[in-house]
């Protein structure tokens, strides 16, 4: 089995996020950039395939050259090689149709990726990637099995899950869960120096659409304080008569 | 031309976010100057539709469309924006509305936007705010190609009601069959799932153990609430995954959160910064939770649920 788990490069889960260049841009001063952290519990997923099963492991990404370190990271965690797609990240559609061509060209037949993306929470790359494909997909998977070309997946829907079952070559879009926090891997050092020598191929981009065009970026309104409450019939009252919530 | 807006329902029933999206579709119709078309699978009784402004209802039952392959239903939704002429497709956030959005687009070739919080700010060009960076902060999004799908976020446009007599049409395009089947389903019988809640009660490590949760249970129970959980508490396995609220877990766009003993990292307000009203019950009055809350009582959570508990009981029998 061929398995490609696409990574997004994103900024780390404690980052403070804030904009520049009349706020059409993320202010990246000062950030530490990760694995975007479904990916990560996806590419961990991966890495069972690849020991228990003998599966190979790809991870690929779209971005310029300061994504490589993150590339670096996934290979150190156990990746077999790795792909970046030189281009911008735009757009999902755009990085959709630049990885359906990183899939064809290496005829991958289990596409992992995370959910969506911790930055731009757009949530639609896994699902445009099997329809430019025409692979099965499923979305928010919680549990990945393959035995003989049968995927068995748990998906996970609003108030408890879902069992399904579907065939090779599919794209699954999965999220935390899919393995314990506990069976995160953090890079040792004989992986990283490893790591360094594991082939990242760079490919150019292909002409694809650009649907959507992010204009600029905004911050939530300051709030006003926290109203401290002594005693629990306060707090029903204000609950009741100031917010109107209960 | 037209809007289409897909009503998503359960066992015959619309969810809220089917009236939530109706609603937006109406607003986003009369912007921009055309109709509203909804389409919905396996209702009989579509009233509820035509009180929040549903002009036209197409109602479809196809045996293909009995399947968990969100493909099949984006085929369906395909074949309605032709028939329909409709530029704009808008459907909710809910785990199928983002399981099939995605497919639409790709199918329409459209540009996509989701969690989108508002109508458009401009028409031409077509530009939607959105949420982004998990809740930290809005993008606004233009929408380049001539058919758009929109996302909405739950619980972020509101409910208008607008009454209106609605035509009802029998739609049955052909559809292929689903290459995904569903073995098995589970799902918590009885229980508010924090997707649909109004309310939902969330407990921390200050709980100090999986043990302590029959309070915030009962607490949840008074108020119809949802429980849900902060990571470290998942981690620790005293909690299920499924309720974990924050970043990499569950979004949480309810009217009232109430967290007892969650310290507030900024992680975990990722998740809930969506939330209109959130009430922090913790020990330590520097919790930097204390800052993102509307309200908040400084006090152990074992002596503060307890009692919350016993007066919302009085609460509820005398505002009953």
């Amino acid at each position: 089995m061929k398995i490609l788990v696409c990574i997004s490069n994103v900024p780390d889960t404690t980052s403070k996020i804030n904009f520049t260049d009349n706020n059409t841009k993320f202010d990246t001063n000062g950030v530490q950039f990760v694995i975007n952290p479904h990916d990560e519990y996806t590419l961990t997923r991966a890495m069972w395939f690849k020991e228990k099963q003998g599966a190979s492991v790809t991870v690929v990404t779209v971005g310029d050259q300061s994504v490589e370190p993150t590339l670096r990271k996934a290979l150190a965690i156990g990746a077999d090689d790795a792909i970046r797609v030189n281009a911008a990240a735009t757009d999902g559609f755009f990085v959709a149709e630049q990885l359906a061509e990183v899939v064809k060209t290496g005829n991958y037949d289990l596409v992992l990726a995370g959910r969506e993306s911790i930055d731009y929470n757009g949530g639609m790359v896994p699902g445009i990637l099997a329809t430019l494909l025409g692979y099965n997909f499923v979305n928010a998977v919680i549990g990945i099995e393959v035995a003989d070309h049968k995927v068995t997946v748990v998906r996970e829907i609003d108030g408890g899950k879902e069992i399904m079952e579907s065939d090779l070559p599919m794209v699954l879009g999965a999220q935390k869960g899919i393995v314990q926090e506990s069976d995160l891997r953090i890079p040792n050092m004989r992986g990283i120096m490893m790591a360094r020598k594991k082939p990242l191929q760079v490919v150019e981009a292909v002409d694809a659409v650009q649907a959507t065009v992010s204009n600029s970026f905004e911050k939530p309104a300051e709030k006003s304080a926290c109203k401290m409450v002594e005693t629990v019939d306060e707090l029903i009252d204000l609950l009741h008569n100031e917010a109107k919530v209960i | 031309m037209s809007v289409l807006v897909f009503a998503e329902s359960s066992e015959g029933k619309f969810k809220k976010v089917a009236l939530e999206v109706t609603s937006y579709g109406k607003k986003l119709a009369e912007q921009m100057q055309t109709n509203l078309v909804v389409i919905t699978a396996f209702v009989t009784d579509t009233s509820a539709l035509s009180a929040y402004g549903a002009e036209k209802i197409l109602v479809a039952s196809s045996e293909a469309l009995k399947t968990s392959d969100a493909s099949v239903y984006a085929d369906l939704m395909v074949a309605a924006v032709q028939q329909e002429n409709a530029e704009v497709v808008v459907i909710d956030s809910s785990a199928n509305g983002a399981f099939l959005a995605p497919l639409v687009a790709a199918k329409l070739k459209a540009g996509y936007a989701s969690n989108v919080v508002s109508l458009p700010g401009s028409l031409a060009p077509f530009i939607v705010k959105r949420k982004a960076f998990s809740n930290k902060a809005f993008n606004n999004t233009e929408i380049t190609t001539s058919k758009k799908v929109l996302g909405i976020a739950k619980n972020s446009f509101g409910l208008f009601e607008d009454a209106v007599s609605s035509s009802t049409e029998d739609f049955a395009p052909d559809l292929p069959s689903g290459k995904i089947n569903r073995t098995g389903l589970e799902t918590a019988s009885g229980k508010v799932t924090i997707a649909d809640a109004d309310i939902v009660v969330s407990g921390g490590r200050g709980l100090k153990s999986g043990d302590n949760w029959g309070m915030l249970e009962e607490l949840a129970d008074v108020l119809g609430a949802a429980t849900a959980c902060s990571k470290p508490v998942a981690d620790l396995g005293w909690r299920p995954h499924a309720e974990h609220v924050g970043q990499t877990g569950k979004q949480v766009a309810s009217n009232l959160y109430l967290a007892v003993g969650i310290s507030g990292a900024i992680q975990h307000l990722a998740g809930v910064n969506s939330s209109k009203v959130k009430v922090v019950i913790n020990t330590d009055p520097e919790a930097p939770f204390f800052k993102s809350a509307e309200y908040g009582i400084v006090g152990d959570a074992f002596e503060v649920v307890p009692k919350l508990v016993e007066k919302l009981k009085v609460f509820k029998a005398e505002n009953a």
